[in-house]
């Protein structure tokens, strides 16, 4: 594939995944929940199938050639993720299992261990679940406080409210999403980090989503952590990223005890390891890794250029299509979106309009998406969400919007 | 397309789905109690009003839901109406049973009008839809409070 033209060819793409040629209930698979997990290419299959096969042992331990073979193939999975995200020292990125557990990391050490009660931790109103409760937890806990930045009703972060809710100087972190898993929504991340720091607060990025569709480079954009998941990335479920500033990560106290995060331990006292090791307790999830690293490496040779020019196609053609569908509101309207769209029918439930859409084959997601606040803030349970990845086509997309159109006859 | 479907999208199941006859919360009740089902969002709460012998003499539901789960509350309140809370909690055992199956063993005649949710059986992601109100309906019966349909 040539690097500079920002195009791939979809049909090899589609060949890269071998799930992609399955058929449900007699209909070829029409997968448009990729934001909920993505689907697995042979790569990735390969690699941790590979590795079972020819090269597993426990890492970081062995003094014998499978394991030192398993540890640097291990470990090339942390250099795959600092180059992934531009990250400038392999030791800023910690493995954890996803998002959630990167999230609560930052809250339980950073939180407990930096942050002072009567601190504020700053979130928007676009969050993940998983970006909301440990907050809550901290707060509950720790005594720091809870602020919201609110969301426009085209889905976007209201700016002006962010930095009226910094400018007393309270907050000591921003915990806030880079991509909405519901609105598609992109946050303005280099401008809310540039007001944050200069608030005197640390980013958290939660990069779940936006990672999948977008190069990120941590240095350019500053960010303090960057937490990603790498089911959501074309990778196994088990294995996540959190990046962290080195001295950050360093003034940090370890969260979880026990093997491989200790330097020595005796009755009267441990040491830590060093970082990212300190944060690394218990053997790691090692195939996942492997499996991380190849789902990184297939990433890389797409070339996120041209996965946001197929995506930025899709989204266009989808946003066409379903909004010419009477009946059909699509939940945010964000100038800066990427491949997820919310949307509601007017005659049906969001499940009701699942089961029928699964019914032609397509897999959309139904729901209030693990992001009840939100949902909230536009006045509704649930949504019906459909989601892009990679391998999408425009003849899905279309398949999408006839069968819609057939839904909603069906309720008529 | 959607031919096979209408086994539980039949025309009862839509109609009251859309238009529930008993979606009412009760100005005088006797027990109360919520549902909800984290897993999707929905949420049920049913109002039960006993008779001087102690069975079932009115219910009610409001509903923030599926269609699915909206007719299945909407046909419960029939079903239970003149019921005692122990034959209640056998009729519900044998919906949840027919639900989740599809069969109905030992059906009682009071099940025959939820045989319309029978086949939702065969959408393993929407049982929970149509047992919610009844989970809400039996926390009702056993002194209020909330229920879910993990
Ligand atoms: C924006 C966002 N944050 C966090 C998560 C949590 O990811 P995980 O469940 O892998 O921890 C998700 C996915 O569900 C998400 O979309």
């Amino acid at each position: 594939m040539n690097d500079m033209a920002p195009t791939l060819d979809i049909q090899r793409i589609r060949a890269d995944f071998p799930i992609l040629t399955q058929t449900v209930r007699g209909k070829p698979l029409v997968f448009l929940d990729s934001a909920a997990s993505a689907q697995k290419p042979r790569a990735v299959i390969d690699a941790m199938v590979g590795a079972m096969e020819t090269q597993y042992a426990n890492v970081h331990r062995g003094l014998h050639w499978m394991s030192e073979r398993t540890t640097d193939a291990y470990e090339a999975a942390r250099d795959a993720a600092a180059r992934l995200l531009n990250a400038g020292d392999r030791h800023e990125i910690v493995f954890v299992r996803n998002s959630t557990e990167a999230i609560n990391l930052v809250a339980n050490s950073y939180g407990r261990g930096i942050l002072k009660p009567g601190q504020a931790v700053l979130i928007s109103g676009m969050e993940h679940h998983s970006n909301i409760v440990p907050w809550q937890m901290l707060r509950d806990s720790h005594g720091t406080l809870l602020r919201v930045a609110p969301v426009t009703d085209a889905g976007e972060l209201d700016i002006e409210a962010y930095e009226k809710l910094l400018a007393d100087g309270r907050v000591g972190l921003v915990a806030i999403t880079h991509m909405s898993n519901v609105l598609g929504t992109y946050t303005p991340a280099e401008r809310l980090i540039k007001l944050a720091h200069a608030h005197g607060a640390k980013v958290l990025l939660d990069g779940s989503q936006a990672v999948v569709h977008r190069r990120v480079d941590v240095q350019a954009l500053d960010a303090d952590f960057y937490a990603f998941t790498g089911h959501k990335l074309y990778g196994p479920t088990g294995i996540g990223v959190l990046y962290g500033k080195r001295e950050l990560l360093e003034a940090m106290p370890p969260w979880m005890g026990g093997g491989e995060m200790i330097s020595s331990v005796s009755y009267e006292r441990s040491t830590w390891a060093e970082v990212p090791h300190k944060f690394e307790a218990g053997t790691p999830a090692i195939l996942e890794g492997i499996g991380l690293r190849a789902a990184i490496e297939y990433v890389e040779s797409v070339g996120y250029d041209a996965i946001a020019a197929h995506e930025a196609s899709l989204i266009d053609h989808a946003l066409a299509r379903m909004s010419a569908i009477p009946g059909v509101t699509i939940i945010g309207r964000a100038q800066d979106r990427g491949g997820v769209v919310s949307f509601t029918l007017d005659r049906a439930h969001a499940h009701d309009v699942a089961t029928l859409l699964d019914r032609n084959g397509i897999a959309v997601r139904a729901g209030h998406h693990c992001a009840e606040p939100l949902m909230h803030r536009f006045g509704l349970e649930s949504t019906a969400r459909a989601s892009f990845g990679i391998y999408t086509t425009h003849a899905e997309i279309d398949t999408l919007a006839d069968t819609l159109v057939k839904v909603r006859e069906f309720f008529a | 397309m959607f031919d096979d479907v209408r086994d539980l999208y039949n025309a009862t199941i839509i109609d009251r789905g859309r238009r529930p006859h008993h979606m009412r919360r009760l100005d005088q009740f006797d027990a109360t109690a919520k549902g909800d089902n984290p897993m999707c969002g929905d949420r049920v709460q049913v109002w039960v009003k006993y008779g001087p012998d102690g069975t079932i003499s009115d219910t009610g539901f409001d509903a923030r839901g599926c269609e699915i789960s909206k007719a299945s509350a909407d046909l419960m309140v029939e079903a239970v109406a003149g019921q005692t809370a122990e034959d209640t909690k056998r009729l519900f055992a044998a919906f949840r049973t027919m639900a989740q199956t599809g069969a109905c063993p030992d059906c009682a005649a009071a099940m025959e009008p939820l045989r319309l949710l029978a086949s939702v059986h065969e959408y393993p992601s929407r049982v929970k839809c149509a047992t919610l109100p009844w989970h809400a309906l039996i926390a009702a019966l056993d002194g209020g409070g909330r229920a879910t349909s993990e």
